[in-house]
């Protein structure tokens, strides 16, 4: 894995909230949502730059990240249900002061 | 290109009222076509490359998994070069993942963004796969879309829904139905659904001869 990837599994990590024009593959539901890095998927060119026709270079690192189904939706059918989103490292910050609160995860 | 003989252009187009983007696709494609990118011949192809990709390769990976223990380690390792080895192309897929259910934990496959989907695997995807309805309550609230499936699951159960935002196509590898267990690797294929690949339901139940 290139040494410029921020999280590891396990990071909590936030969504950051943002808006812009574009080809944006994040979606909005999850945006401002907080979760924790289940996987690295290793680096992709980054589809925001792809989709016009541009190289999509420098490539952007992919995660696999977990959110409790309730902390998305603010309720959950069953305590355990997760949501598995991919997102990229430049729409993710790192949430670190939950961490101890988090520590039953 | 050439007209001769054809007062027109040389294919048929749907005697049914087009849609708006029914038309602008057929524009394009006439626009193409009498530019010289392309030809009818090479759309003609990719059609035929497309419909020829069906569930079947899906389900003839998870009827091995479930036969050959060692093959499903290499299924969840490497997906492409075990696909390789069925002699099914998923070269186009940029990155495969393999989830694999268990009593425990079932996932789903959702994209809300459109309708990414392993199509090299299981063909194209069904029309319900990419309607506002599934692609809203598939993250919302997954378990009444599977109870629609037929699959209810105890709350007990994990249930991980899948958003395939990105580059990475997902295959569910679901549970193999009880009684089946000396059953050749063509029977087990049969019960392997396209939806219970997708996650929303179980296989086929093994019906007793």
């Amino acid at each position: 894995m290139n040494s410029a990837t921020q999280f590891k599994p396990g990071d909590r990590v936030t969504v950051k909230f943002q808006d812009r024009p574009g080809h944006l593959r994040t979606p909005w539901y999850i945006r401002g949502k907080s979760g924790w890095i289940e996987q690295v998927h290793g680096e992709f060119r980054n589809p925001e730059s792809l989709a016009f026709g541009h190289d999509g270079l420098p490539k952007k690192t992919l995660y696999l990240v977990a959110f409790n189904q309730s902390d998305v939706w603010g309720r959950t059918a069953a305590p355990k249900d997760k949501l598995l989103v991919d997102i990229y490292e430049h729409w993710l910050e790192s949430s670190a002061q939950e961490r101890e609160e988090v520590s039953h995860e | 290109m050439s007209d001769a003989g054809n007062a027109e252009h040389g294919h048929d187009h749907p005697k049914h009222e087009l849609s708006h983007y029914a038309k602008r696709i057929y524009a394009i494609r006439d626009l193409l076509i009498e530019k010289g990118v392309i030809t009818e011949k090479d759309i003609q192809c990719q059609i035929e490359y497309q419909e020829a990709r069906s569930p079947a390769n899906g389900a003839n990976l998870v009827a091995r998994a479930w036969g050959d223990a060692a093959f499903k380690g290499r299924l969840i390792a490497d997906p492409k070069s075990a696909c390789a080895e069925m002699g099914i192309d998923a070269t186009a897929i940029n990155e495969f993942v393999v989830l694999e259910n268990t009593e425990s934990v079932r996932h789903m496959v959702v994209c809300t963004l459109c309708s990414c989907y392993p199509r090299p695997i299981l063909g194209r995807p069904p029309d319900w796969y990419k309607s506002f309805n599934y692609r809203q309550r598939a993250v919302v609230d997954p378990r009444s879309v599977m109870r629609e499936f037929g699959l209810n699951l105890p709350d007990d159960v994990e249930v991980r829904v899948h958003d395939s935002t990105a580059d990475i196509r997902y295959l569910i590898l679901p549970l193999r139905p009880k009684g089946t267990e000396n059953w050749s690797e063509a029977d087990l294929a049969k019960l392997v659904t396209r939806d219970s690949m997708i996650g929303v339901m179980d296989p086929l139940d093994a019906i007793p001869e």
